[in-house]
């Protein structure tokens, strides 16, 4: 068992590309590490080029390696990115007119669910609350007094 | 009556959605250079690395600029619709042979026969990261002024041609 939990591990382990490369900055480097993790892969769509293996992440993070070497900044590196990839090559696009609907549709599913639960809510409530009423109709006749009588008297008991 | 119809609505609209879910391709990426200039590059002829190329060079005719690679199963497929658009003589076809051993690209070329006015090479795929390349073969197509007006990714079928590119490369062609 043990054993195939370190096979397991070692796998998990491998999974992450192969070519890592060293920045002489610490900041660089923790930039690099940033970035490749933000751009997706365009052949296997669900890595980031970090994580992939395939040629054109190579390609990629061999591009933003030499541009960080070259004193780019980070947002140089995305425009660089987005002009000849689109905004699909980022993990998390620009808020912008055509992405909008992307950002804000979970907002709007929140909303919306809020409110169909507050609806609901109500709707209940408002059925409880008719039902107490008619219930203390009957209860102002006979039962009435008869409560009444029974606090009078005290507890007998 | 209510009750029912609320579902049913839900369903319809979670229905088309999916349909149109259905008919989407999740690996086709628009591209942003549909009226953009070409990039630039400088490259090196297949057949004569001494010589280079450039999209200036091209300047004044529609051309098709063909990303392909002899390890590029698909680009066998696309292959002979390539030589049958070439043999029409239409259209100025560039090759960029991407990430490719160009003793394999020439091999390739006398094999299965070269439908390209010229092949440039690119073979650390730096030109292709320009030109956002990432599933060889691709085709795009180049205005008289420079500009990309069209891409397709994935191979070039006949139906592709007689549907897509010749209508837009003869259109193109009319213009100034």
């Amino acid at each position: 068992m043990k054993y195939l939990l370190c096979v397991l591990f070692l796998i998990c382990q491998s999974s992450y590309a192969l070519d890592a490369r060293q920045l002489a900055d610490p900041i660089q480097q923790e930039n690099y590490e940033t970035l490749t993790k933000e751009l997706r892969c365009l052949v296997c769509q669900n890595q980031t080029i970090a994580d992939s293996n395939a040629e054109l992440a190579g390609d990629l993070r061999r591009q933003v390696y030499e541009m960080l070497e070259q004193g780019r900044s980070n947002a140089e590196i995305i425009q660089f990115m987005t002009d000849r990839y689109g905004d699909f090559v980022l993990y998390k696009p620009a808020f912008r007119g055509k992405t909008a609907l992307l950002w804000l549709a979970p907002v709007v599913f929140l909303l919306l669910g809020l409110l169909i639960v507050y609806g609901f809510i109500r709707q209940k409530r408002q059925a409880l609350n008719a039902n107490i009423k008619d219930q203390q109709i009957t209860l102002d006749s006979e039962k009435q007094k008869k409560i009444r009588r029974l606090l009078d008297k005290g507890d007998l008991s | 009556m209510l009750k029912y119809i609320i579902p049913l609505l839900l369903f319809i609209v979670l229905a088309v959605f999916l349909g149109l879910g259905l008919k989407l391709n999740p690996s086709e990426i628009p591209s942003p250079f549909i009226n953009k200039p070409a990039p630039y590059f400088s490259a090196p002829k297949l057949n004569a690395p001494e010589e280079k190329l450039s999209p200036a060079d091209l300047k004044g005719q529609v051309w098709l600029l063909n990303v392909w690679a002899s390890w590029c199963v698909s680009c066998r497929g696309e292959h002979p619709v390539l030589n049958s658009l070439a043999q029409r003589n239409i259209v100025t076809i560039i090759g960029l042979n991407y990430k490719d051993d160009p003793v394999d690209a020439d091999k390739w070329l006398a094999t299965l026969g070269n439908p390209y006015n010229t092949s440039i090479t690119d073979q650390e795929g730096r030109i292709g990261i320009d030109y956002g390349v990432y599933g060889v073969p691709e085709t795009f197509v180049i205005d008289k002024q420079g500009l990309i007006r069209h891409k397709q990714t994935g191979p070039v079928s006949e139906q592709d041609i007689q549907n897509i590119l010749l209508p837009l490369i003869l259109k193109l062609q009319a213009e100034s």
